[in-house]
């Protein structure tokens, strides 16, 4: 496995290996280019993962500490943990369901298909779904999407069955196990699905798709990626011509260390990803790097979220089998009728005991409480994700009092639903509970949002310089060896799931900063 | 389809534990005076026997499962005894936390917090103090406390780790038999 001096300075140093990071990392070291992954948390290889929903969340979740703020209920019942989210090898790609997407056409160009929408900072992508759609291809094809590629769809276990069921009744049409990048064969060298069920807590057959245990052992093969875990960025710097020179970070024993590089790539997720932009403030950048349009760490999405759990009189076990085992599509169109603009999907979601009793309405407690989880043999659950609306107003910033152990301020987030947010998610609530009544539920409960998985959109690309952070390639506009590579390049949410684009984004940016790299431009 | 034996498998383990710790089991077997159902809260160090069984008075109220025993709130709050003992603050929190609950159960029931006979009144008695801190953090610990012993998980027709089973695919992940024809 390569090995990389600090002062190598011919190196990509990539911060962050999830769906971006560790995409990125192994797609650039195909091409033969030296790559440095710098990973905040431990590598636990997927057999060591538990099936067990809090001892996994201590294994695997990020729980540096964060601040919080805003009218978003999150920042009150969990105002340490604005995200549920991984700090491990392979980022959050070993906590992800699998769902795998495609944004619609209209979703590139929000801004020309929904207009001014008031408090919105819309803005259309400086991409296409056409300029995007052979990368999605690749993604698919590397994913092993399901419903893709002659890949047959997964098996639908019970939660699925009773979604399917209620859904048909309700006259829904597009209604199926999802296109998940979860092996329902054998493929690259993984076995099938085991309807394990504890996709969150980490893939311990490796059916699902992961950096983990393919992007990253890929890319190691070559000899050109170096993946370093437990090594915290915390300041990329720069030399007076403004070009990126390396990053400091803090190894697994704390000392702070110096990478040199010749390109930096930010992925770190949304939250971190900005952090270390402004955490990286110098005299010739006061307000942080690729700063410039004041947008850095803004126009933080999460998507409109919540859940529907439901009871029947007879029994579901939701939980047995993939998490997310199956979605109605008919809402994700914009269809301004309804109240709102943009769409949303439903998913099957089911969760243990355990997160059931702290997520199905935090803080309450007494009969009426304990009479749902009495239920909980007999439910059956969906998650219900939609476009959101970027707000300028939303944001992370770097909180003034509370430090990291390495003395860096650590994220503040702060968030508020739009009225188009509400709009949305009142009517996702009203249907997914339709869904279940058609099919006999005796009750039915609206579950609000849990702690973010989706951060998206606090870098955002543009065209012009002065509306965003990056370029349509993820390159900083104000620093051309400065690239980010994660979720927090999307200019807009969409209502589906992240990983693909972020995966699709990333291959076609490797094949960017290779071509550059070759011409000599950075 | 595949049911889960939701059968009680708790016994009496938790009482016996606890019991050994203080005083040998026969003498306890042997002695009219002490009940094997109050033994639990004597071998508390930090906190009073009486704070402990108003403590799990209170745990049965947060979260009212008629299915499960005392063993299972017991097991929940049990810890608390121990942290107590290692931290001044926590102890008086607690302490006082009972204390003032059993204050407002004598005004208005002339007797305290866990005497009071019948669960609606006493919850009225916990809305009041919902907002404290006390009750905050014995909900809070309680939520995990309570529901993350894996002897609950099959009360509530839950079966914990599946991956040691070769997961659910010959163990009934498609197993409903019950829905309307599609």
């Amino acid at each position: 496995m390569a090995k990389f001096d600090l002062n190598d300075s011919s190196v990509v140093v990539i911060v962050g290996s999830g769906a971006g990071g560790g995409t990125l990392g192994n797609e650039l070291a195909q091409k033969g280019v030296k790559v440095v992954i710098l990973e905040a948390g431990p590598r636990i290889e997927n057999h060591d993962f538990i099936n067990d929903e809090w001892e996994s969340f201590s294994q695997l979740a990020w729980t540096d500490a964060r601040t919080t703020s805003g009218t978003w209920r999150v920042a009150k019942d969990f105002s340490g943990l604005p995200a549920w989210i991984v700090k491990a090898v392979g980022g959050s790609t070993t906590h992800w369901a699998g769902a795998s997407l495609r944004f619609d056409e209209h979703e590139f160009r929000v801004k020309s298909t929904y207009g001014n929408i008031p408090g919105a900072n819309l803005l259309d992508w400086p991409v296409t779904l056409a300029e995007m759609e052979p990368w999605y291809a690749k993604a698919e094809n590397k994913m092993g999407v399901t419903r893709t590629n002659g890949i047959p769809g997964l098996p639908g276990n019970n939660n699925f069955k009773v979604l399917e069921a209620g859904a048909k009744k309700l006259g829904y049409k597009t209604v199926h196990t999802g296109n998940m990048a979860i092996n329902s064969q054998p493929r690259d060298g993984r076995g099938s699905c085991q309807q394990i069920g504890f996709c969150f807590q980490g893939c311990k057959s490796g059916a699902k798709w992961s950096t983990l245990y393919t992007e990253i052992p890929k890319g190691e093969a070559t000899g050109n990626l170096e993946v370093r875990p437990s090594s915290m960025a915390v300041k990329i710097e720069h030399d007076s011509s403004g070009k990126v020179t390396g990053v400091v970070y803090a190894d697994e024993t704390g000392a702070m260390q110096r990478q040199k590089a010749r390109i930096v790539a930010v992925a770190g997720n949304s939250i971190e990803s900005p952090r270390l932009l402004l955490n990286s403030a110098s005299t010739m950048f006061p307000d942080g790097l690729a700063n410039s349009s004041g947008q850095v760490g803004r126009n933080y999405m999460r998507h409109m979220t919540g859940s529907v759990y439901a009871v029947f009189e007879k029994s579901v076990h939701m939980y047995r089998g993939t998490t997310m085992a199956g979605i109605i599509r008919d809402e994700a169109a914009n269809d301004p009728k309804r109240g709102f603009v943009g769409g949303y999907e439903m998913e099957t979601l089911s969760i243990g005991l355990p997160f059931m009793a702290a997520f199905l309405n935090p803080g309450a407690w007494g009969r009426s409480f304990t009479s749902a989880l009495d239920g909980y043999p007999r439910m059956a659950g969906m998650w219900l994700v939609g476009e959101d609306m970027p707000q300028e107003t939303n944001r992370i910033t770097l909180d003034a009092v509370v430090k990291d152990k390495f003395g860096q301020p650590v994220a503040s987030v702060h968030f508020d639903d739009h009225p188009n947010d509400v709009a949305m998610r009142a009517h996702a609530y009203k249907q997914g509970a339709a869904v279940y009544d058609a099919v006999g539920a005796t009750v039915t409960y609206p579950t609000p949002p849990y702690p973010s998985t989706h951060n998206l959109g606090t870098n955002r690309m543009s065209e012009k310089p002065r509306d965003g952070v990056v370029n349509k390639f993820g390159q900083s506009h104000d620093i051309k060896n400065l690239f980010v590579s994660d979720g927090s390049q999307f200019t807009s949410g969409a209502a589906c799931n992240p990983t693909l684009t972020i995966v699709a984004l990333a291959i076609r940016q490797a094949d960017y900063i290779a071509g550059a790299m070759q011409k000599k431009e950075i | 389809m595949r049911e889960v034996d939701r059968r009680s498998k708790h016994s009496r383990r938790v009482f016996l534990k606890g019991v050994a710790t203080a005083v040998p089991v026969v003498a306890v077997a042997t002695s009219a005076a002490v009940g094997i159902e109050d033994a639990w809260a004597d071998d508390a160090s930090a906190l009073s026997p009486a704070t402990m069984k108003t403590l799990l008075k209170v745990a049965r109220d947060i979260y009212p499962h008629d299915v499960l025993g005392d063993s299972y709130y017991i097991t929940a709050i049990k810890p608390w005894d121990g942290k107590a003992a290692k931290d001044p603050a926590v102890k008086s929190l607690i302490s006082d936390g009972i204390s003032r609950l059993d204050q407002n159960a004598r005004d208005r029931h002339k007797v305290a917090y866990a005497e009071v006979p019948w669960e609606a009144d006493r919850v009225v008695l916990l809305k009041e103090i919902e907002a404290s801190d006390f009750f905050q953090k014995v909900r809070g610990d309680l939520v995990v406390s309570l529901y993350n012993q894996k002897e609950v998980w099959p009360r509530f027709g839950y079966e914990g780790s599946s991956a040691e089973h070769g997961g659910y695919i010959n163990r009934g992940f498609a197993d409903i038999d019950w829905l309307p024809k599609a």
